[in-house]
C-alpha cells in the first residue's frame, strides 16, 4: 500500500504542473496513478465493510421462491418484497420488542445525561469536603470490568427484585462513571471568570449550572446522549442475563431467539437484522461528527 | 461544611475588567447541594459498580447459588478451577483471541487511516462508511456474519465458484474461533482508524519532508518517523484492544452458539461465567472465583502493555 506521497523532486513541478489536480492536506499534489490506487483501495475496503449489511438487506428483501444459496451468488433481489419483515413481525413481537430498545434507550440517554452532568459539575466546580473521595469513586468504577461483575450484577437485581424489567436492564449503567468524568472535564475547560461574574450578580448554584454552565458544554452532553443510545440499543451480554420473560426482550436479545428458534430461514434473520440496525445507521448518517468525537474523547480516557 | 467555590481562574481569555479571585464564601449554596449534585452518580456507581465488585470478591469465597445463600468455602472455588477442563478451555481460547485479534487491530486500523488521511474527494464519505460496523449492534454483526459464513452462504457460494470448494467456517472448532476473532476485527477497525486519524494528524509534518529530502521512501518513511511519532497510540490501541479481546462473549456465543462450538471446545471465559453463574440453579460462587480471574488477568495485560511503553521509551 502507497503510504505516503513520493517526495517532490526538484525541477520536477513546472513540467507536471498541469497533469494532476488534486492536493493533499499539505497542498501538495497526488500523481495521477497513486490517486487511482487510493479509489481502488478504498472501493475493496468499502466492499468489504459495507458489503456484508448490503448483502444482508437484498437477503431480507428476496422473496420465498427465488434462490438465496445459488452459486455464483446474485447480489440484488429478482423481485424485490418487503414480504419477509411480515413474516418476522408474525413471527416474533418484533415491534414490541423494538419498543422496548427504544425506551432503554431513552432512559438511559436522560438518566446519562442528567446524572453525569450534575455529578460532573459537583466535581468539577463545588468544593465541598469529601471532594476527592467522589472523584476516586469514580476513577475506580471506570477500571471495573463491567463482564467481571455482571453475575453479582445479577444477584443485587435479584435482590432489588428488578431482574426481568426494563428497570433493571437500565440502572447498572444508568449513569456511567466515564460519563461522569467526560463532564467534569467538560466544565473544567469552561472559563471561570463568567461564573464568577454570574455569582456577584447574584446567581445560586443551580442557576450558575443550569444558565451558564450547562449551555456552555452542550457539544460534550451531545456525546455522552449519542454514545448512551447506541450502547443501550446495541448492549447484548447484560440484556441477556437480566431478561427472562420474552415479553419483555430488547431487540438484540429478541434477536438472538429468533436466531436460535429460527436459523434455519435466512431472510427472516436477515429481515429482523435490518430492523435492528437501520435506526443507528441513520442516526449515525445524521450526527457523525459527535460520534468521531466520542471516538477521540473516549479513547483519550481508555 | 465548606462550601465555597473553587477560586480557578483561567487566563487564557482577554479579560475586561481587572481578575479577582473571589476571597468570599458562597451563602446562596445551601450547604448540601454540591452532594445533591453528585449523589444520583454515587449511588448508581456504588450501588450497582462498586458493590458488585465487592460482592464477586466476597462470593468467590462460598458456595452460593442463585436461590441458596452461600457458606463460607475458603479457596475450594479456586482449587476447583484447576481441575476444571472448561475453565482451561475458556482461559486457552480467551489468551488466543487475545493473541489474534491485538495485532490485527494494532496494524489494519493504521494502514486504514493512511489510506484515507488525505482530503481527496469523497473522502468522508469513505471514513464513515468504513465507520458502520462500529454503530452496529455485536448482534447485527454477528448474525450477518453466521448468514455469510454458512455452510451455503456467500463465501461458500464464492470459494466455490472460483473452485475452492466449500469450508466448514461454522462447524470446524479452530475455523469457528478463527470467524469470531475476524468478525472482532472486522467490528473494531473504524473504531480505531478513527483513534489512529487524530494520532495522524498531530505528526509533524516537517519529520516526513526532512526524511524525504534523505533520501527515504515511503515505507522508509513510514517505519522511521510516522510509526515512533504515534507510538503510544499504538500502545493505547493494544491496550484497549488486549483487555476487549480477552472478554470476548458476543461473538463466540453467536458463531459457535451458546454452549460454545463442538463439545464446548470453543468456549471463552466470560460465556463460562455467563452459562455457570445465571439461571434457577446457578452456581454464583464459582462464576464469581472464574470472574476474579477474568478481572485478573485484564489488570495484568494492562500493566503488561504499558510497560512495554516504557521498556522502549528508556
Amino acid at each position: 500500500m502507497s503510504v505516503a506521497e513520493k517526495a517532490p523532486r526538484a525541477g520536477a513541478r513546472p513540467v507536471r504542473a498541469r497533469a494532476p489536480r488534486f492536493t493533499d492536506e499539505h497542498g501538495r499534489r497526488i500523481r495521477g496513478w497513486e490517486l487511482i490506487l487510493r479509489y481502488v483501495l478504498l472501493v475493496v475496503v468499502l466492499a468489504l465493510t459495507v458489503g456484508p449489511f448490503v448483502w444482508q438487506l437484498s437477503t431480507s428483501l428476496k422473496g420465498p421462491t427465488e434462490d438465496i444459496f445459488s452459486s455464483p451468488p446474485r447480489f440484488l433481489p429478482s423481485h424485490p418484497t418487503l414480504h419477509n419483515y411480515e413474516r418476522v413481525s408474525e413471527t416474533i413481537p418484533v415491534w414490541d420488542y423494538a419498543l422496548n430498545s427504544l425506551k432503554v434507550a431513552t432512559a438511559n440517554v436522560v438518566t446519562n445525561c442528567v446524572g453525569s452532568a450534575l455529578a460532573g459539575y459537583a466535581l468539577a466546580r463545588l468544593r465541598y469536603r469529601g471532594r476527592r473521595v467522589a472523584a476516586l469513586v469514580f476513577v475506580l468504577a471506570m477500571l471495573v470490568p463491567a463482564e467481571g461483575i455482571i453475575i453479582a450484577q445479577f444477584t443485587t437485581m435479584r435482590e432489588l427484585g428488578l431482574n426481568n424489567t426494563l428497570v433493571g436492564v437500565v440502572l447498572p449503567g444508568s449513569i456511567a462513571a466515564m460519563n461522569v468524568l467526560l463532564m467534569r472535564n467538560a466544565f473544567l475547560n469552561l472559563p471561570y471568570e463568567i461564573e464568577e461574574a454570574a455569582y456577584v450578580d447574584g446567581a445560586n448554584v443551580w442557576q450558575r449550572f443550569l444558565r451558564i454552565a450547562l449551555p456552555a458544554v452542550k457539544g460534550t452532553l451531545a456525546v455522552v446522549a449519542i454514545f448512551a443510545f447506541m450502547g443501550a440499543w446495541d448492549d447484548f451480554l447484560w440484556p441477556l442475563i437480566v431478561l427472562s420473560d420474552p415479553s419483555k426482550f430488547t431487540l438484540t436479545i429478541g434477536l438472538n431467539y429468533l436466531h436460535g428458534t429460527f436459523a434455519n430461514d435466512e431472510r427472516l434473520v436477515a429481515a429482523g437484522t435490518i430492523i435492528a440496525v437501520a435506526p443507528l445507521i441513520a442516526l449515525f448518517a445524521c450526527l457523525q461528527r459527535y460520534f468521531f468525537r466520542g471516538v477521540g474523547e473516549g479513547a483519550v480516557k481508555g | 461544611m465548606a462550601t465555597s467555590t473553587v477560586p480557578r481562574t483561567r487566563s487564557s481569555r482577554p479579560a475586561r475588567r481587572p481578575q479577582r479571585r473571589p476571597a468570599f464564601r458562597i451563602r446562596r449554596q445551601l450547604p448540601t447541594s454540591p452532594w445533591l449534585f453528585a449523589a444520583p452518580g454515587l449511588v448508581v456507581t456504588g450501588a450497582f459498580i462498586l458493590y458488585p465488585f465487592v460482592s464477586t470478591v466476597i462470593n468467590s469465597f462460598t458456595d452460593r447459588r442463585t436461590l441458596i445463600p452461600g457458606r463460607f468455602v475458603g479457596l475450594a472455588n479456586f482449587r476447583e478451577l484447576l481441575h476444571d477442563d472448561m475453565f482451561w478451555i475458556g482461559l486457552r481460547n480467551s489468551a488466543l483471541y487475545v493473541a489474534g485479534v491485538v495485532p490485527a487491530l494494532v496494524l489494519l486500523p493504521l494502514l486504514l487511516a493512511l489510506l484515507v488521511q488525505k482530503n481527496i474527494p469523497g473522502i468522508t464519505f469513505f471514513r464513515s462508511a468504513f465507520y458502520t460496523p462500529v454503530v452496529a449492534s455485536i448482534v447485527v454483526v454477528g448474525l450477518i456474519w453466521v448468514w455469510l459464513l454458512d455452510e451455503r452462504g456467500l463465501v461458500n457460494s464464492l470459494l466455490e465458484t472460483v473452485g475452492v470448494g466449500k469450508v466448514g467456517f461454522l462447524s470446524d472448532q479452530w475455523l469457528l474461533l478463527l470467524s469470531a476473532m475476524t468478525v472482532t476485527v472486522w467490528k473494531g477497525l473504524g473504531y480505531y482508524m478513527i483513534i489512529y486519524l487524530a494520532a495522524l494528524a498531530n505528526v509533524p509534518r516537517e519529520l516526513h519532508e526532512a526524511a524525504a529530502v534523505d533520501g527515504a521512501g515511503a515505507v522508509r518513511r513510514f517505519l522511521t518517523v510516522t510509526v515512533p511519532a504515534i507510538r503510544s497510540t499504538m500502545v493505547l490501541v493494544a491496550a484497549l484492544s488486549s483487555v476487549s479481546a480477552f472478554k470476548v462473549f458476543s461473538e463466540v456465543y453467536l458463531l459457535a452458539s451458546p454452549n460454545g462450538g463442538p463439545a464446548g471446545e470453543d468456549t471463552t471465559l466470560v460465556m463460562l461465567v455467563q452459562r455457570t453463574g445465571t439461571g434457577l440453579t446457578g452456581r454464583v460462587g464459582y462464576a464469581s472465583a472464574i470472574s476474579l480471574v477474568v478481572f485478573a488477568v485484564t489488570v495484568v495485560l494492562m500493566l503488561l502493555v504499558l510497560r512495554a511503553d516504557r521498556r522502549e521509551d528508556s
